[in-house]
């Protein structure tokens, strides 16, 4: 079981607010992100879970039991840390098993539950090498191998590819995924790549500033965005942001668009008129940089390949039951 | 061409270190050489080299003049007192300013450091007189305190760079892995922290064993180290290089054999553990 709720949990580091009361419900087996910009709080926020750090004020549960007083090593919790953190002196075998060793269990049952978890990782050639002999992603593996053979209530992850290359780091996203489906274990995973939190969540927490903007699946996030920092965050390229006389026609202070709910037409009637400074062919994809005058910058979004150059002029159409609007406040407006 | 560059700049670098090295060894060779000439052969212009008449006289008489094993003893004692009880105190000194630092922790180094920028002739007068109406003067006791104290900011300042080398991840994911800090201490901590402790206690017990200021001037037989010893040689009735030389190599000899051993802990400690 590893159900973990949070109630209004605080931590300032002297005078200074970080986590602003923190309320969240994750159940048991559920892959839940924590995304959002670099320094809003999401490492504090994760280690006030494990317990490397002590909440300033609220609860924490972990399976109805508050462990606000609890130290890290009783929560039964296991972390991936960014830098690894493997241990220098310890044979990866050393590294998996010290969990283990720690828990007292008897050295056959710790032998056969290493093979086992460096055998799902494909660890088994490396498990009388010493970390430093091991490549970025082999030590990944052997982290993540350190969290698993424990069987936790949960995982919790902080940025555990950011220092991989970036095809190996698609692999490795794949790779968690399945291992946490297939152990139904609690996952909880930060990261500030919004691609990496939409591909392999259950369910993500927008964090800003300290505070949870939005908790929700990825696609509620996508169609359903709380307010404005959420729309900007989530998605790729960002939602284009149109203030002014255009948004008060539809009854909002600001008006969003994705770039892919945009239709684009040469010099087409009607829709947002405006001129291509930048243009970007991938083949599957053209990515429009449109100079819209008065609306300033918007992005269009084109699947396929679209012939248009810098300075030729285009119209962008906003699909109509795409169009986000938001109130004084960035709130969301609901129809 | 660019291989060939590299090569022979290696060949020079590597020539150069021998040079530096050589000519840091020579006066130790010859100090060991001249231990075994005769005084007027120690004296000679030119001085000859390896064609001199061997003889180990010298050393005869520099035991029969003065007890050797007696200063070495208090060496012995001296330098390790001095060392072990620095130890005990810098280590959960470095540990806290290392593990849980505070916005005064800088300043305390530095200042723990400043200590050493004045030169210890400055507090002569006034520690001569502590000792002497204290009853410390040319006791072993006293010069323990005295090296301790001495060498506490160094030993600080090195225990606590190495600690901070830790990474705290590595430390927290044992707590994560359940580990009490009983087993953290065990079975993490001191192994990383052993190559650090270990070069910090031999490069202090070389500064301790070959501290001459506070040895000369605290003591005079008792509780002489072989420090004492050796000036013993240098003055009233006038120089003798070769009984000097002999006694310096005798006194050298044991923190020598020490140091060949430990070559490796000591260039680490004394780089402050940039090579690795
Ligand atoms: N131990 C600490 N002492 C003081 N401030 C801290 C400490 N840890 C983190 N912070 C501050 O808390 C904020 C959030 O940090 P963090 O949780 O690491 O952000 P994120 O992981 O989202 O990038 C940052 O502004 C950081 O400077
Ligand atoms: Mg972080």
């Amino acid at each position: 079981m590893g159900q973990i709720r949070l109630q209004g949990v605080q931590k300032s580091f002297g005078p200074v607010h970080i986590i602003k009361g923190a309320d969240l419900e994750i159940t048991d087996g559920s892959f839940v992100v924590f995304v959002g910009p670099s320094g809003c709080g999401k490492t504090t926020l994760l280690r006030l879970i494990a317990g490397l750090e002590d909440v300033t004020g609220g609860a924490i549960l972990i399976d109805g039991r508050n462990v606000v007083d609890v130290p890290p090593a009783k929560r039964g919790l296991s972390m991936v840390f960014q830098s690894y953190a493997l241990y220098p002196h310890m044979s990866v075998r050393g590294n998996i098993a010290f969990g283990l060793k720690m828990a007292g269990l008897p050295k056959d049952e710790i032998n056969r539950k290493v093979e086992a978890a460096a055998a799902t990782l494909n660890l088994t050639p490396y498990l009388d090498r010493k970390p430093r002999e091991l490549s970025g992603g082999q030590r990944q593996r052997v982290a993540i191998g350190r969290a698993i053979v424990r069987e936790p209530k949960a995982f919790l992850f902080d940025e555990p590819l950011s220092n991989l290359d970036a095809a190996l780091r698609v692999q490795m996203r794949l790779e968690v995924t399945r291992l946490q489906k297939q152990l139904g274990t609690t996952a909880i995973y930060v990261t500030h790549d919004q691609v990496e939190a939409m591909t392999m969540a259950d369910k993500i927490v927008v964090l800003n500033g300290g505070k949870i903007e939005q908790y929700g699946s990825p696609l509620e996030l996508y169609e359903k965005p709380a307010n404005l920092f959420v729309a900007g965050f989530i998605g790729s390229p960002k939602m284009n942001f149109v203030t002014g006389d255009l948004a008060k026609q539809q009854g909002a202070t600001t008006i969003g668009v994705r770039p892919e709910h945009l239709k684009v037409e040469r010099d087409g009637q009607g829709g947002w008129h405006g001129t291509v400074a930048v243009a970007e062919h991938l083949g599957s994809d053209t990515f429009l940089y449109v100079d819209a005058g008065p609306l300033g910058m918007l992005t269009a979004r084109y699947v396929g390949e679209l012939d248009l150059h810098p300075g030729d002029k285009v119209s962008l159409i906003p699909d109509p039951a795409r169009i986000h609007r938001f109130d004084d406040g960035g709130k969301s407006i609901r129809a | 061409m660019a291989r060939m560059v590299t090569t022979r700049r290696k060949a020079i670098s590597t020539a150069a270190a021998w040079l530096v090295g050589f000519l840091i060894f020579f006066p130790i060779l010859w100090m060991v050489l001249a231990s075994f000439k005769t005084e007027l052969e120690a004296f000679a212009i030119p001085p000859s080299f390896l064609f001199f008449h061997w003889t180990t006289e010298n050393y005869v008489t520099v035991q029969e003049r003065s007890d050797y094993f007696h200063h070495a003893l208090n060496s012995i004692i001296i330098a390790g007192g001095s060392t072990l009880i620095a130890m005990l105190i810098a280590i959960p000194a470095a540990w806290s300013m290392a593990f849980s630092p505070t916005k005064r922790t800088k300043d305390i180094l530095l200042w723990m450091l400043s200590t050493k920028m004045m030169p210890p002739v400055g507090v002569l007068v006034p520690i001569y007189l502590i000792y002497r109406n204290f009853g410390l003067l040319d006791t072993r006791t006293g010069l323990i305190f005295i090296l301790c104290l001495g060498n506490l900011p160094i030993v600080i300042w090195m225990l606590f760079t190495y600690f901070k080398e830790i990474p705290k991840d590595i430390l927290e994911a044992a707590r994560m892995d359940g580990a009490t800090i009983g087993r953290e201490l065990i079975y993490v901590l001191t192994p990383m922290a052993v190559p650090g402790l270990a070069s910090t206690l031999l490069l202090n017990l070389i500064l301790a064993w070959n501290e001459a200021f506070w040895t000369l001037n605290l003591s005079t037989l008792e509780a002489a180290p072989l420090t004492v010893f050796i000036a013993s040689y240098s003055s009233p009735e006038g120089l003798f290089w070769a009984k000097l030389s002999a006694a310096s190599t005798l006194a050298i000899a044991p923190i020598l054999v020490l140091g060949w051993f430990s070559q490796r802990q000591l260039v680490r400690g004394l780089t402050f553990g940039a090579v690795k």
